[in-house]
């Protein structure tokens, strides 16, 4: 009976953090909607037409729908990116270029090997993406355990190194003929199928909810995770509970360079069916406000995933329609990831409610 | 070869400000135990914020005073949401970062209709050092630079004097060692930490005006290009110390002017453009066991808390 008591109460005790956690997101999201929407009014343009074009855009019919959960799709992988690593206490800013060789190493494994069936020649190119972009965090995991180099500072210099590569691949190495930097059409049998006809989505959304229900059964349930976790909440206590830190730094690294690579494969198999050189509109970016967003948990990243994904494709009609920049997202990512960084601006608001304004700072 | 050399020392001199100024601001920052990711998206602050101005103004030092508190601004912000609202001193650099790339890039739009870049405007003219610029080689290399770099190297004597040899400087290094021990001698930790994580947004918003209004007389999408995050691996290789960050900063600056010299010799661009970013990571790799940052950074202070 005791048992029970103390069951109830630690249900019930996570169900109250989950729900400060999303109510937190809530009113971070509503919060940089309406400071964007103060910046839209400044820049000449009426708030309420560029938001409602937005959400047409991004809901208004099925077809808007599947193109929302197209650009979705690369962001529930560079969310899961994020928020893996941010598990063991990384900040993995380093998606975008573990993205981009992932993309280019699925599209050379899709053009460089004919006549292999689908069910060997697409494993073997999702295979290869992901190892490309685990491979491509380890300079940064294996610095931050071996010396403590900042895996922000390390990350991001390996974006523009990947980056820089994967341009020169696909301007000479392996271009396909015609002026633009890009790669051949891959084999039909390592590319991910169409889902619904006339739109873009593709079955890259079906890999990325696995990997949604992979991400959260490694952090959740086995040691390796617990491992992780341990680690991103105390260094020290875990490595003096017998937990290697080095080695989760680099396996969690590892792990979520994967994710991002595989992001970059899905796109490049599935949306584009060849690499083209800025494929990513920044999506190892906006993974941050995706993980930050979430709460780093893997449901949490799905969620964001679908706003951003949202408004990254309802920005597109917004642009067409009231001539607002598709950049007002990348604003409203800056301005949630500020508003969740600091919860103690919400004590501040609960404070208002009980004493009124004069008491709350 | 001499000549080439020469071209090459001037070239570095040239390139260094954004990166030098920058990383200065970080160790102003970091020394008062605020790490500061968002020197990056300061410096583009102070960028679009210094062609901005002297777009609507006409003069490019108004420019380089709307660059300073722009970037000051996004210190002050910084400071604001680390020490008052206690968040996560990274996650808040980087907020600030994304939010500069997309405000920047949004207002580019609004002000010149173009996403790409601003149309020019009146930047700051190089200036002819009397008697100096006039003697051989040295003249060369450091007497025909832009105000803004002699103004970077006189803020490099001073950073490093009031860091240490003033008590202001004792302060820093006090609450960036030891919060508890400066607060209980009263030194205002938080004061300290406001002060300098603005100064350091001012610094970096500076050089920002450096790249638009000295350099390319434009605003262009992300033009800072990582010079945010190559200051602060300048910043940990210069041991928080505002002449060793300086030094370390102009190290990354000759491998940019390298870079440039190297374009159109035979080697695919790509592999010359990437060589500043592998020095960072292997200065990083080679450099960091043996730099200790402040013992309280990235932590929050509060009075009275164990």
């Amino acid at each position: 009976m005791k048992l029970d008591v103390m069951k109830i109460v630690r249900i019930v005790k996570i169900k109250r953090e989950s729900v400060t956690d999303v109510f937190i997101s809530f009113i971070a999201v509503i919060a940089a909607l309406l400071v964007g929407a103060v910046i839209v009014y400044i820049s000449g343009s009426s708030p309420l037409e560029a938001y409602k074009a937005l959400y047409e855009g991004a809901f208004g019919s099925t077809y808007d729908f599947a193109q929302t959960l197209t650009r979705t799709t690369p962001l529930i992988f560079t969310g899961l990116t994020v928020a893996f690593a941010f598990r063991c206490g990384l900040f993995n800013i380093g998606g975008e270029g573990q993205l981009y060789v992932g993309g280019m190493t699925a599209a050379i494994v899709g053009v460089s090997f004919t006549g292999l069936p689908i069910y060997v020649h697409l494993p073997l190119a999702l295979g290869a993406g992901a190892a490309a972009g685990g491979a491509w965090s380890l300079v940064p995991s294996v610095l931050k355990a071996r010396v403590g180099a900042h895996e922000v500072i390390t990350t991001i210099m390996m974006n523009y190194i990947g980056i820089l590569l994967c341009s020169y691949l696909a301007n000479y190495s392996f271009k396909a003929e015609g002026w633009v930097a890009q790669t051949d059409v891959v084999e039909p049998s390592a590319q991910l199928p169409k889902l619904v006809p006339g739109t873009q989505l593709t079955a890259s959304i079906f890999v990325a909810l696995a990997c949604v229900v992979i991400a959260y059964y490694i952090l959740y349930k086995t040691t390796l995770g617990y491992e992780i976790r341990a680690v991103g909440l105390n260094p020290t206590a875990a490595e003096y509970g017998g937990i290697s830190v080095q080695k989760s730094i680099v396996v969690a690294m590892l792990i979520s360079g994967m994710l991002a690579g595989l992001g970059g494969t899905g796109e490049v198999l599935g949306l584009h069916r060849r690499f083209i050189f800025g494929f990513s509109p920044g999506y190892g970016f906006d993974g941050i406000a995706v993980a930050v967003l979430g709460r780093n948990h893997p449901v949490g990243v799905v969620l964001g995933a679908l706003l951003f994904g949202a408004l990254r494709n309802g920005g597109m009609v917004m642009k067409q329609m009231t001539n607002v920049p598709t950049d007002l997202v990348i604003v409203i990512q800056g301005i949630v990831i500020l508003f969740v960084a600091a919860p103690e601006m919400f004590r501040i608001f609960r404070r208002i409610r009980k004493g009124g304004i004069r008491n709350a700072f | 070869m001499l000549s080439e050399i020469v071209s090459l020392l001037a070239a570095t001199l040239r390139i260094s400000p954004p990166i030098a100024l920058a990383s200065i601001g970080g160790a102003y920052s970091e020394r008062t135990g605020i790490i500061n990711i968002g020197l990056e998206g300061m410096i583009l602050m102070g960028a679009f914020a210094g062609v901005a101005a002297t777009h609507f103004v006409g003069n490019p030092w108004i420019g380089v005073l709307a660059a300073v508190l722009a970037g000051g601004a996004l210190g002050l912000l910084h400071a604001v949401l680390c020490i008052r609202f206690k968040a996560n001193q990274v996650v808040s650099g980087v907020g600030v970062n994304i939010l500069s790339l997309g405000l920047t890039t949004l207002l580019l739009q609004v002000i010149w209709g173009n996403r790409g870049a601003s149309d020019s405007v009146t930047g700051l003219k190089p200036l002819h050092l009397p008697v100096i610029a006039d003697i051989p080689v040295v003249g060369d290399i450091i007497g025909k630079q832009n105000p803004l770099v002699y103004i970077m190297l006189i803020i490099v004597v001073l950073a490093w004097v009031v860091m240490f040899r003033t008590p202001f400087g004792l302060r820093i290094r006090a609450v960036g060692e030891h919060p508890e021990a400066a607060d209980t001698v009263g030194i205002h930790v938080h004061r300290i930490q406001y002060i300098c994580v603005t100064l350091s947004g001012m610094l970096s918003g500076l050089g920002g005006a450096y790249l638009s209004l000295g350099w390319l007389n434009l605003f262009s999408q992300n033009m800072s290009a990582g010079r945010g995050f190559i200051a602060l691996a300048a910043n940990i290789f210069g041991k928080w110390n505002p002449a060793g960050a300086f030094g370390a900063s102009l190290l990354f600056s000759f491998t940019d002017a390298l870079q440039i010299k190297l374009q159109g010799v035979g080697i695919p661009i790509q592999f010359i453009q990437m060589i500043p970013y592998i020095l960072t990571i292997l200065v990083l790799a080679s450099a960091v066991k043996r730099a200790i940052p402040p013992a309280a950074i990235g932590k929050h202070y509060e009075k009275g808390e164990k």
